[in-house]
This record gives structure tokens, sequence and C-alpha cells, in this order.
């Protein structure tokens, strides 16, 4: 599982006051903890607060990879937002994100490329996000086809379907099933198939049972990324065994003490 | 038609292991041993670095050999109440790469030595020869308690590979080779879950997992080979595929398996149809190793001289 912790986004009162105050306690806190609790990437969001997003980016990138190895999503749909964390990374980094019209793909793949990162495209572009499975799959090809032109590795993309908040449209949650099956046998390697899982309990009363029940349901039909709160270790746990049961990592009695390493 | 490439990727790579440690670092050896480092199944350099040579330890034990057929008794009549001498045997004329020296008569049936006794033999081991040493207990799990930590010590320095631990045993002689700077044998009866099991049970105790030698007992060709086989094989895949818990060198107990065989212990009169014992046994224990080295072998025990030459000289050809 490619666990992207999502703490570190302005979105939070913690992170939006230390981008204010150029005070690096708390991301550097949070990096920590979020390593520690097994994060695969770190994702890191400035937030619609900031004054000013691309030197807030900059000082964020720049303040987590101070403090750990961590590789880092640069989570931004502003192309020189994106850029501006790309040109002081020294860390592994994953593009979050890039709409799937052909052109952003273009900008994307190909800034991508250049820094040797990894892009999550979003099956949606300037018209809306799609409701149906088969739209989505439209998009899933495209930027497949996108990636094969630019000759960007299928191996660095994810593709990210948009999981609805089961609040909003309960029909949703269980297209994408059918969705990440059909992502995996797209091409060989296939691309990742990513969600934001927060968004999908946000609101509900049973955030936190909802979000690990879709995941390790997920799972089992090849969600193999997701941003996610890391520091829910049941939410870890469970992902874990779920990729036990579906036979990608070898058990052993004391796996979760294995996997969590 | 263009021929697609079929070559894996793959992302793991099984540990490097240096066994031995010479004056500078230590010990008194006169020649260390590397094992590991493969990033590809075993003969199939054009996927990735195949690793380290397999290496050949040739058994030495601390008690004459109550069972062993003649043919596997005569090359080594005039030093097998020496272990030393039989050691320096095994080195100088046979080629061995490492000595294993099987502390069966320490077993509480079969000689009961004491701690005192063994670890004599163990110091005229490290003064007979210069290649590093593999030292395995009797596996009676009070006596090994006993009797391995008080040679750890007498050995410290050394580097030697020292075994055997398991799920229900490894307390002691982990806490004790972590202390005196040796290598650790894992032993898991054909079982990859268990073999997993022990593993992360050992680095719990914070043991380097670049210490750890994977044992899984062997069965010799015609009494389970294929089950040793095919665990090794899976060993090496998880190792390949990245299971930092799986990617430990392997060890396997040829000699004394292949030489248990009626097919390499019966006598020429019993069964004239099959051929000279002289030539069966050595044959025997030949093939079950060169069967293993496909599975991902890293170093294997063994017996005859005829059976360790002909091993070596597979082992050179494929590298």
């Amino acid at each position: 599982m490619i666990s992207i912790g999502e703490r570190i986004n302005g979105m939070f009162k913690d992170v939006r006051e230390a981008i204010k105050n150029k005070d690096p306690k708390a991301v550097r806190e949070l990096a920590i903890k979020q390593t520690e609790a097994g994060a695969s990437f770190l994702d890191v969001n400035v937030g619609t607060a900031a004054a000013d997003p691309v030197a807030a980016m900059k000082w964020l990138v720049e303040v987590v990879q101070d403090t750990v190895k961590t590789p880092i999503a640069i989570d931004s749909q502003k192309f020189d937002v994106v850029k501006a964390g790309l040109s002081v990374a020294k860390n592994e980094i994953l593009i979050n994100s890039s709409k799937g019209d052909p052109e952003e793909l273009d900008k994307f793949m190909t800034l991508a490329k250049e820094y040797n990162a990894s892009l999550i495209c979003l099956t949606m572009d300037k018209t809306g996000i799609p409701q149906d499975v088969e739209r989505r799959m439209e998009f899933a090809m495209k930027i497949v086809e996108k990636a094969v032109e630019h000759e960007f590795e299928l191996s660095k993309v994810y593709i990210d379907p948009i999981l609805f908040p089961i609040n909003v449209d309960q029909k949703q949650p269980a297209l994408m099933f059918d969705i990440f099956n059909q992502i995996k046998m797209i091409s060989d390697p296939p691309p990742h198939r990513n969600v934001g899982l927060s968004n999908f309990s946000q609101g509900t009363k049973e955030k936190r049972l909802l979000a690990r029940i879709f995941l390790t349901m997920g799972i089992s039909y090849g969600l193999d990324a997701a941003v996610m709160d890391v520091l829910d270790k049941d939410l870890m746990d469970a992902a874990i065994t779920a990729e036990i049961i579906m036979n990608q990592h070898l058990y052993s009695d004391s796996y979760l003490t294995a996997c969590r390493k | 038609m263009e021929i697609p490439n079929v070559a894996d990727k793959w992302s793991g790579t099984v540990n490097e292991i240096t066994l031995g440690a010479t004056k500078d670092k230590g010990g008194t050896r006169t020649k260390t041993i590397t094992i590991g480092g493969a990033k590809s199944i075993p003969f199939m350099d054009f996927e990735g670095n195949p690793g380290q040579k397999p290496v050949v330890a040739m058994d030495v034990y601390d008690v004459p050999p109550e069972d062993w057929p003649e043919t596997l008794a005569k090359p080594f009549a005039d030093v097998l109440n020496d272990p030393a001498q039989w050691a320096k045997k095994c080195v100088e004329q046979y080629g061995a790469d490492l000595i294993c020296l099987k502390l069966e008569g320490i077993h509480p049936d079969k000689g009961n030595k004491t701690a005192e006794e063994t670890v004599k033999t163990v110091k005229s081991i490290l003064a007979a020869v210069g290649v590093p040493l593999i030292i395995w207990g009797c596996e009676h799990d009070e006596k090994d308690n006993e009797v391995m930590p008080k040679i750890s010590q007498a050995a410290r320095g050394e580097c030697c590979l020292m075994g055997v631990v398991t799920q229900d045993n490894y307390k002691t002689l982990t806490a004790t080779c972590l202390a005196d700077g040796h290598a650790l044998i894992t032993l898991a009866p054909v079982d990859i879950n268990i073999a997993k099991q022990v593993n992360i049970l050992v680095s719990e105790m914070d043991f380097p997992l670049n210490r750890i030698v994977m044992f899984q007992s062997t069965g010799a060709l015609g009494y389970g080979l294929e089950y040793t086989y095919s665990i090794q094989e899976r060993e090496r895949l998880a190792a390949l595929t990245g299971d930092k818990m799986m990617s430990m060198p392997v060890i396997c107990d040829v000699g004394h398996e292949a030489w248990r065989t009626k097919e390499s212990k019966s006598d020429d009169k019993e069964v004239p149809q099959w051929g000279a014992r002289d030539e069966r046994g050595p044959m025997w224990e030949a093939i079950t190793a060169v069967g293993l080295l496909q599975s991902g072998v890293d170093i294997i025990r063994m017996n005859h001289p005829k059976a360790v030459a002909a091993v070596k000289k597979c082992i050179d050809r494929l590298y």
C-alpha cells in the first residue's frame, strides 16, 4: 500500500498557523509522526489561506525535507505552485495532481519527467467530474495514452477516479471497485490506483470506520494508493491485513510488525 | 518477428554477509567468505547480478560419526578422531570454503560432552585452519543453550556462523551472537511462514538482518528434495520482490541428508543393479546439491570429497 499522509495541509489549523508565522515546529512534528506511522509519501498542501502560495509551498517542502527523507507529494493543481515545490525538492516527489484535459496532462507530464517525479492524474477535466464507470475509464485510457506518448513510465502514473463522499452520492463508492479492477488491466505494468480517502467519509459520524472498510474493500479490487490519515493505526493495520489476505505479502504470525517496518 | 524480452525486473537484493574476521577486523582468520548479494534468480544473470558464488562448507564432527558408511568414512579414516586434523584435511586437500563443525557429541544421548571440552575442540579447529567456521549445535534446546554461549564467547570476534535458532528457542543464542559478533542461522523446518516469523523474532532483539542465514531443513534427492526446493525458491522470490524479512542468504545441509538414504548407503552386494557404492553415494550427494543450487542457495554443507569436487566444478562453470 502506498500511503500518502494527508496531515501537512493548510486546511488544518496547526499547519495554517505554521505557514502564517513561518514556525516550522508543527510541520516538523507532523513529518516525523507520519513517517514513523509508515507513510510512503507526505502530502504537502499550502491550503487556501496562504497569502503567497508559491513561497509557502517552497517553505513547506524545505521544512519537510530538512526533517525527514520521506518522499513528498506536492499537493496543488496550480502549475506554478507545483513547479515552485519541485524547484527546491531533494526528496523523491509525487505530484498531486493533474486534471485529465490533454493540455493539462501535457504540461504536468513534461514537468514530472523533467524532475523524475511521479504524477497523480484525475479522471476529470474542465467540464467536470464524470459520474459513471465508462467515462472515468475513458479518462484513464487517455491518461495512459498520454503517458506512452510522453514516454512517461507507467509505474509513475497514479490514476485517481475521484471518490465522492458517501453522504453526497451513495451510489458512487461501489463504482470505484469496478474501476480499480479495470485500471489494473489497462497496461503492463498498470498505473497505480489512488483515492483521497478522508474526503470519502468527511462529515459522517463513522468517519474512521467508513474509511477503514472502504480501504480494505478497495485493496481487494486493486486499490494500491491513498491520500489518507496515516496516523490512524487501525486504518494502517487494516490495510496491511487486507494486503496479507490478498497474498501481497508473505504471512507470518508477526506480519503486522514486519509490514509496519 | 521480434522476440519479446521476457526478463523479469527485481526490486530486492539478497543480503550480503561476510563470514570470518581477519586480524585487522578482530579475528584470526586468514580468509573470509562473502555470501549473498543476488539481485536475480540463480543462473539468470540477464535479469540482474547473480551475486556471490555459492560456497561449500565441509562437515567436521566433534565425535567420530557412528553411522557413516564405509565409502564416506574412507577419505577421512585417518582424522575422524581429531576434528582439527579433519578440518585441515577438508581445507587443504578437498578445497572446503568453510568448515561446519557439527557438535553431535554434546547431545545428552550421544556423548553429552561438556562445554569446556567443546570449547577446546573449537579452539583447536580455529588454530588448525584459516577459513571461517560454521558452528552447529546438537539441536537439543537445553544442551545447546548451555554450551553454545560458551563457544560463542571463546570464538568472540571470529565472526562465525552459529546455529540454529527456532521459533521456540532463539533468545539465548541470538543474544550471545549479538554480543560476540557472530552471524546466526534461523531454522524453520519446511515452513516459509515460520521462516519469516523466526527472522522477525530475532530482529526484534535488535539482531541485524544482514547477519542472518536461513535454514529450511533439507530433503535429499528422493526424500523430499522438492519440498526444500520449492520453499527455497519461494524464499528467494520473496527476497527479490523486496521482503526485508526474507532477504537472507540460505544454507542447506546436503551431506548429512544424502548419506542417510538407502541409495547412497546400501552395500554393492545388496543392490548390484544400482552400481558401485563408491560412485553411487557421492553422486547422490552431488545431484542433491546441484538440484538445490537452482532454487537459490548460498552455503551447501557437504561430506564426500568427490561430491564436493563435482559441485564446486559445477558452480565454477555456471557462475
